[in-house]
């Protein structure tokens, strides 16, 4: 089929289904939603669209600005954490021999297969105080109390009088591992298929002449990779901004985002309204990071040609 | 919320009993032309109903139960708020019925087809002030909250909001519940004012009291502080009696404490959400929980306190009789029920729990 202004019935026959479920899912839902934060709350059930702007004006206010601020930070920072463990992980699955490839994959996509709450639980047994990194951490430290009385040195508590167990979790570092945790994958793959497709000569002509390994990867490796880079950015961020039971699992008394706000005004503060205000903020954020990701791309073209 | 409630597989036995019992009883005829078909829609908390209670039923009337299950008032409200998705029978807590009543999303009972109400239930609680006449619902279980902890890491009976809310002594090893009106009902409580307090002034204080607090709270904990309790992450905990009871039956050296200053005591009712399919049937299972049977063999399995005498009478004394489960009257009279607080009042309290969590 060279074109489908030749074929239209063919055209819109296979366009009908995801249209259709666009609109039904996607389009009709969001300006439910949207709708709904321009009503007002008249008692426990009803919520009258009055076409108002106070609820916006209540998100807009400095508390809630502050968590939106708090939140774009723990996502940016979770992304950056994805993009730099990320690059190695990409590399070493992209040059790995071919008949091992489809293994690291595998590895890397197994964990999807369970759910994502069940692994953030799963986090919280390795994390907390008895936990399985607390537990290692013990058992070296009693190897190394053992050594250290063997050599006379005992008696001096060198390395404290008992194990005292990391504080892991319940604070803002155990979120920002589970959101790394949780959204890895989604900054892997992108990485990955555009180094698979890197010509391989580019480095080593830059290695070979004279460049060292940072400065390849900096000025040849990055700039000719970095539309994946740029995808894995995008698809880590966003799910990451909208976090709620991350936080609520993993979270200390500090670790209030955006989402957690928001799944509060839609079950105990009865507030639908105000969480849609809220919600449709939050995706004026998203589009925003989306619009930025198209400019870029659309700009760096203009360069290339 | 509430974490409903354990196996407690060394008492099969008397629940064996229990199904033929519960076989003998009768209920009008299975297919009487007109009558509703014998099906029943519960939605109902997890682990909150006995072990055998939905099969020795479908035995005495032939009605099969289907259940699903909520984790929490909020969203048991929210899933019925925008219309009845075909549940027959729920189990709101007290202040929620408040709120379901006034929302007019519940049936009025016929009291008629329960006799086992008068029956068989405490007088305490065949009256309610959140539902005069017990109009629109049945008494299910009830409860505190209060002070779980660890009797080996705390100076003698921690029995003070004080501990949790206005002290350093523990600094690190606390935890509060996250629900909005929870931590900040309890701080009301410790100043001197009503768990329900609407006064501004007055939660801006509980408000202040919580984040000068802060730094020696482990965490706001989504319902699980019993777990953080057994895994040894915090030494004292706010929780329900319930999910304290369930961790103290693993280890030894928890306990559970109303605190002096007061606390809440909540109850769980079964009422009819409006739009009901069978709410011929949905009345039949509520006259067979209400049994003393059938509501001894629930209360033996989930552990928590029975409005039900009859039922309560039927069991053995580490139950009856565990104060844990059913406190003193001393105890009692120093808590109040939660009640629903206007919609005004509730975003008064989101707010103040939005500062807290993000100062």
């Amino acid at each position: 089929m060279d074109s489908w202004r030749k074929n239209p019935l063919v055209f819109w026959v296979l366009n009908l289904s995801p249209s259709a479920w666009l609109i039904l899912f996607f389009i009709v839902p969001l300006t439910l939603v949207w709708v709904l934060s321009f009503g007002e709350k008249r008692g426990l059930l009803e919520v009258a669209i009055t076409g108002t702007f106070d609820n916006y004006a209540r998100a807009l206010q400095p508390l809630y600005l502050e968590i939106f601020w708090k939140s774009i930070w723990m996502a940016g920072l979770a992304t950056i954490a994805c993009l730099i463990a990320g690059y190695p992980v990409a590399f070493a699955i992209a040059f790995a021999p071919d008949r091992w490839k489809p293994f690291l994959l595998l590895a890397l996509m197994v964990p999807f297969w369970i759910n994502i709450l069940i692994r953030t639980y799963a986090l919280i047994a390795v994390f907390r105080t008895r936990g399985y990194v607390n537990f290692t951490l013990e058992w070296f430290w009693d190897q190394a109390n053992g050594l250290l009385t063997l050599l006379g040195l005992g008696g001096y508590q060198l390395i404290g009088a008992r194990y005292e167990p990391l504080e892991l979790l319940y604070n803002n570092f155990a979120v920002n591992m589970g959101i790394v945790y949780a959204f890895f994958p989604f900054m892997v793959l992108p990485l990955y298929a555009n180094i698979e497709k890197l010509d391989r000569s580019y480095m080593e002509a830059s290695l070979d002449l004279g460049a060292g390994h940072w400065r390849t990867f900096f000025s040849v490796v990055f700039p000719l990779t970095w539309h994946g880079a740029l995808s894995g950015i995008i698809i880590v961020f966003i799910p990451a901004l909208g976090a709620f039971f991350i936080p609520d699992l993993l979270g200390g008394t500090d670790s209030q985002l955006i989402g957690n706000v928001i799944e509060r005004q839609f079950k105990s503060a009865n507030d639908w309204p105000f969480g849609a205000a809220l919600s449709f903020l939050l995706m004026y954020i998203t589009f925003g990071a989306l619009a930025l990701r198209a400019l870029v791309a659309g700009r760096n073209r203009g360069l290339d040609v | 919320m509430r974490n409903r409630h354990i196996a407690r597989y060394s008492r099969r036995s008397f629940l064996a009993g229990t199904g033929a019992v519960a076989a003998g009883l009768s209920f009008g005829p299975k297919f009487a032309l007109g009558a509703e078909e014998a099906k029943l829609n519960f939605y109902n908390w997890d682990t909150y109903i006995g072990e055998t209670t939905l099969d020795d039923f479908k035995d005495a009337s032939g009605i099969k139960v289907t259940m699903d299950l909520f984790a929490d008032n909020d969203e048991l409200f929210a899933k019925l708020k925008e219309g009845n998705p075909g549940y027959d029978l729920i189990v709101p807590t007290n202040d929620f019925v408040e709120r379901m009543v006034q929302a007019e999303m519940l049936v009025p009972l016929n009291h008629g087809k329960i006799p086992n109400f008068k029956k068989n239930v405490a007088k305490a609680f065949q009256d309610a002030e959140f539902d005069p006449g017990r109009k629109y619902s049945m008494p299910y279980m009830w409860g505190t909250q209060g002070i779980g902890y660890r009797k080996s890491r705390v100076d003698g009976v921690p029995d003070s909001w004080k501990w949790l809310l206005d002290s350093d002594k523990y600094a690190g090893r606390i935890a509060l519940l996250s629900g909005s009106s929870q931590a900040i009902g309890m701080a009301l409580k410790y100043l001197g004012h009503s768990y329900n307090s609407t006064d501004a002034k007055e939660i801006k204080a509980a408000e202040d009291l919580i984040i000068k607090q802060k730094p020696h709270i482990k965490v706001f904990a989504d319902d699980n502080g019993q777990d953080l309790l057994l895994s040894g992450e915090v030494d004292l905990t706010m929780e329900w009696n319930g999910d304290i009871l369930q961790v103290m039956e693993e280890d030894d050296d928890l306990a559970y404490v109303v605190p002096k200053e007061g606390s809440i005591v909540w109850q769980d009712t079964l009422a009819i959400p409006n739009g009901a399919p069978h709410p011929d049937n949905a009345h039949k299972f509520i006259n067979f929980i209400l049994d003393a049977e059938a509501g001894a063999a629930i209360a033996d399995f989930i552990q928590y306190a029975t409005p039900n005498a009859a039922a309560r009478a039927l069991l053995p004394d580490d139950y009856s009789k565990n104060p844990a489960i059913f406190p003193t009257d001393e105890t009692l009279s120093r808590c109040e029920p939660e009640v629903y607080k206007g919609e005004t009042a509730q975003r008064l309290r989101d707010e103040a729990l939005t500062r807290i969590l993000a100062a």
